[in-house]
């Protein structure tokens, strides 16, 4: 258990952190036919897409309420309203997604409130939804402000029923989930011939599907419908600690009832997964399900020389940075030091000699002695100069290919980080040298002397 | 607050922008932002113009005062490549909280400026301004100067938050930080008649490289780049230079003419795209050289130069123009050097279907239109919807652009090559244009677009199941079909 040592430098170095409001934009990117806004200056939307189509390697659609400097001083509602009505016009998105910026929120605009008149003031906005989302930048980070979005999506969307459908249950996923995980995911709760609605659904937007034609909104994810219908579900599945509030949400909303799984990273934690769909089914796990598990069993009894004793060091955001610390840690490697965003709960039970909210810096300074390094992209620099393994792992992920298609969670998952981790270990370990023995120069002078 | 409202209005006058010139008084102090549209605004912000332009000072540390949102989502992502120094790829920031922003930011930028020197000594520190310090009233221009005064050290304002404006204006008020605070304050250790400024070259991928040997052949002097591969000192130096090449046709206009103005420095317009504009450069440099007092003679060398090394180029290329010759080039480098481009790739033997004049001035538009004949095929504005139907259409057999629209093209399985800032070759002087019509030809000439284009088998027979029917036979039998996994194309 280790204790979190808070933020003490006034300046932060290589920024391991993201902004919240760029979090909501992609959290909106999951659902289908939706387009983000951000409502601050353009800058703001410009830097957040181009992360997003570097991470992705598709075009992403995302747009601004342009905020200049007189607009901002004035108050911005009416650059709310033309945004809202040009994209209405343009695009017929299912879903407007807004969240707010540092910029909008120092003025203090009262977008809720504005919002409820606009609506009154454009009937002909029917049948497209808008979701606001309260994102200042200098509160929380990328996580935050995904899960901000998507509690903003439940309590406005889903819509309360005393009815309960006995084969469907929600998925809340976290921001670190994949396209591919979320594939993975739904395919593991499909086998128990259940029929999940996740929210949000990155593995229908932002999957790499080449499209028909070209759409200014996203194509694929969760259908607003499919939100709406969230209240009719047996239970919601929730991934991560930072998804709790959203769990929160849609629970005080329509009722359902909720489990929250920290991590799907790790046997431990895959059983813990695979044990609940048993229980709200009544199913047994599939074969293949069965066959997965032993196959994990096994590249864990394969892979564990690799890691055993190595000392790594990990940043990243509070839900990842335990799935993946879990993950090392059960696989005989020490977390010699954690480096994360924001303070978090999930926190409290990761095992590491050190925990601290900081950055880059912060994590290179201590990972000077250690075998492996891991953090998104941008720890290259800091890989390059200490020159030891890196591992990759997080948003921006912009010098890869695949970010997309990484697949962490379930048996499979895990069995494939098992080997992508075990293989960067294996090649980097240290081969025998005749001068790894020699003793040290003083003592053997001192005894040739005798 | 004042003071930079002033700034802006006076680069927006800027009286050698030939867009500005057109303009009656009251469009002229609009100056060249747009106001843009809510809801249908792309590019960046001042700020990150200021960015684009300051970063390639390779030994400085810059410093952003804000939240997270500006720095940490935009930290070391241009390709502006350094000889020596790495410490202009460190992000530092001030990372504003919400304490900052109520009891105001100013110690805090303090307190990080003393940090960012003890820790790595910089030459001089940047502080970028942005939106939320500007708008809670934090003055860096006092933090700036009380940290001048505490560490002995030159401590940079650029004070240009994002929402004054637009990139392009944020990259001309960096160049006002330049004169205003960096420019002529250190004497070069010596002068000789060949030194020149350079500016508005960010040596992308290395582009400065790829021309830099030129001059060194002829023992020209670059006193200065402003800013690609740059020492701090460098540019502190610039105002010793005999002459200035302006590269790109609108950042920064305001350094080249003040530079003229205060220090008598004549400067031309100029690109190191393609064969005739490189050498069209080195006789312009050679000739202002020549008429602020280098011996002549450098005007025999340079012909000389020029002569041997566009018959190496042309000698290089021929094996490709065979194979380029006639295919359709769809041009979008956001406006900025697209008729350098332009000229550039009709050399080659291809032919520019579109360019984008987005961020053009008149000039620039003058210009494309005597090198290209006609203004048929300029774009104000090509919505990805238009530009991907024009590549599904095979109108273009390539498409030339920064990676925003990079997925437009890909998707609409047609090749594509970067040109912006994020690209990994050099394409200026001689050297760069064999690469970038190797390049071309290499990505025209790969298998893989056919290889992608066949048709699945399902597809043979007409009819497109498609993922649809692949879906539903691995569903559970029991299971009712999932609405949202079935159908990707609706
Ligand atoms: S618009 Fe303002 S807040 Fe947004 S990125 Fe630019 S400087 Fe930062």
């Amino acid at each position: 258990m280790a204790t979190l040592t808070p933020h003490k430098k006034a300046c932060t170095v290589n920024p391991l952190k993201m902004s919240a409001p760029i979090g909501a934009a992609l959290a909106y990117l999951g659902v289908d036919r939706a387009m983000p806004v951000l409502h601050g200056s353009q800058g703001c939307t410009a830097f957040g897409l181009v992360v997003y189509v570097r991470h992705f390697k598709e075009t992403i659609p995302l747009q601004t309420t342009a905020m200049n400097e007189v607009s901002t001083i004035l108050g911005g509602l009416e650059n709310i309203e033309q945004a809202v009505d040009n994209i209405y016009k343009r695009a017929k998105p299912a879903l407007l997604g807004l969240a707010s910026t540092g910029l909008t929120e120092t003025k203090g605009d009262d977008v809720a409130g504005y919002l409820k008149l606009m609506r009154d003031k454009h009937p002909e906005w029917e049948g497209m939804e808008v979701v606001y989302a309260s994102t200042p930048d200098y509160v929380g980070s990328l996580e935050t402000g995904w899960a901000a979005a998507v509690a903003a999506m439940v309590e406005r969307l889903a819509d309360p029923s005393s009815e309960r459908l006995p084969t469907q249950v929600n998925i809340l996923a976290n921001c670190h989930l994949t396209p591919g995980d979320i594939e993975e995911i739904r395919d593991i709760v499909e086998s128990f011939n259940l029929q999940p609605i996740i929210l949000p659904d990155l593995s229908g937007s932002l999957d790499g599907h080449i499209p028909e034609t070209f759409v200014p909104h996203t194509l694929g994810g969760t259908k607003v419908e499919e939100i709406r219908a969230m209240g009719r579900s047996c239970h919601t599945l929730v991934i991560g600690e930072s998804m709790g509030g959203a769990a929160e949400a849609l629970k005080a909303k329509t009722g359902v009832d909720y489990t929250l799984f920290d991590r799907l990273t790790g046997l431990e934690a895959s059983d813990a997964f695979i044990q609940r769909l048993m229980d709200l089914t009544g199913h047994p796990a599939t074969r293949k399900l069965k066959k997965q598990r032993s196959q994990l069993q096994d590249a864990m009894l394969d892979g564990h020389f690799y890691f055993g004793g190595v000392k790594a060091a990990i940043g990243a955001e509070p839900d990842l940075l335990y799935a993946l610390g879990s993950f090392l840690t059960e696989m005989g490697a020490e977390i010699e030091a954690a480096v994360t965003t924001v303070e978090s709960p999930v926190l409290e039970k990761l095992i590491a000699k050190e925990l601290l909210v900081g950055d880059l810096e912060d994590l290179e300074q201590r990972a000077a002695h250690c075998g492996l390094l891991v953090t998104h992209s941008h720890g290259r620099q800091a890989a390059e100069r200490l020159g030891i393994p890196f591992h990759r792992a997080g948003i921006p992920l912009f010098d890869r290919l695949g970010a997309a298609h990484q697949v962490t969670v379930g048996y499979r998952g895990t069995k494939e980080l098992v080997f992508e981790l075990g293989n960067l270990l294996w090649s980097n370990a240290h081969e025998p040298h005749p001068d790894d023995w020699r003793l040290d120069h003083e003592n053997t002078q001192t005894i040739a002397r005798h | 607050m004042s003071a930079l409202k002033d700034k802006v209005a006076s680069v927006m006058e800027e009286p050698a922008c030939a867009k500005n010139q057109g303009k009656d008084g009251k469009e002229r102090k609009k100056g060249c932002g747009k106001a843009l549209t809510p809801g249908a605004a792309a590019g960046g912000c001042a700020f990150d113009g200021a960015k684009i332009s300051l970063q390639p000072i390779t030994d400085v540390a810059h410093l952003v005062h804000g939240p997270i949102a500006c720095e940490g989502n935009s930290w070391d992502n241009r390709n502006t490549p350094s000889s020596g120094p790495s410490l202009f790829r460190t992000g530092f920031t001030t990372d504003m909280g919400e304490l900052d922003v109520i009891y105001g930011g100013e110690k805090k930028l303090f307190r990080a400026i003393r940090e960012v020197i003890e820790k790595y000594d910089p030459p001089a520190v940047f502080v970028y301004q942005t939106c939320v310090p500007a708008m809670i009233g934090d003055d860096i221009e006092a933090v700036c100067k009380a940290a001048r005064e505490k560490f002995g050290k030159p401590v940079i304002p650029v004070n240009i938050p994002g929402f004054v404006g637009s990139k392009n204006l944020g990259a001309k008020l960096a160049g006002e930080a330049l004169l205003d605070y960096v420019i002529g304050t250190v004497e070069p250790e010596t002068t000789t008649p060949y030194d020149i400024a350079v500016i508005a070259e960010y040596n992308v991928a290395g582009d400065f490289w790829a021309v830099k040997p030129l001059l060194d052949a002829l023992g020209i002097r670059v006193l200065a780049n402003i800013s690609g591969d740059a020492r701090y000192n460098d540019i502190a130096c610039a105002h010793r230079a005999r002459a200035a090449m302006m590269v790109c046709s609108k950042a920064m206009i305001n350094v080249a003419r003040k530079l003229e103005e205060r220090y008598a420095i004549p400067y031309f317009e100029g690109s190191f795209y393609g064969i005739s504009d490189t050498s069209e450069a080195l006789r312009q440099i050679a000739k202002l050289l020549v008429n602020k007092g280098a011996p002549e003679e450098l005007l025999v060398r340079t012909e000389a130069l020029i002569a041997r090394e566009e018959a190496r180029v042309w000698a290089q290329i021929e094996p490709y123009r065979v194979a380029l010759k006639g295919k359709k080039v769809l041009l979008f480098t956001g406006g900025v050097k697209s008729w350098s481009v332009v000229s550039a790739l009709q050399e080659a033997g291809m032919e520019v279907v579109g360019t984008s004049m987005r961020k053009s001035t008149q000039e620039d538009r003058e210009r494309v239109i005597e090198i290209m004949g006609t203004d048929a095929h300029m774009f104000d504005e090509l919505p990805p919807r238009e530009m991907y139907r024009m590549l599904k259409a095979s109108e273009a057999d390539i498409m030339l652009s920064g990676p925003r629209s990079q997925f437009v093209a890909l998707k609409a399985k047609t090749p594509w090559l970067d040109v912006n800032q994020e690209r990994h070759h050099a394409y200026a002087g001689y050297a760069g244009f064999v690469t970038l019509v190797q390049e071309i030809h290499k990505s025209i000439s790969n298998p893989v677009w056919e290889q992608v284009k066949r048709p699945a088998p399902w597809e043979r027979d007409g009819k497109d199941e498609g993922i649809r029917m692949k879906d539903e036979e691995n569903r559970p039998q029991d299971a009712a079909p999932h609405p949202s996994s079935l159908i990707l194309h609706p």
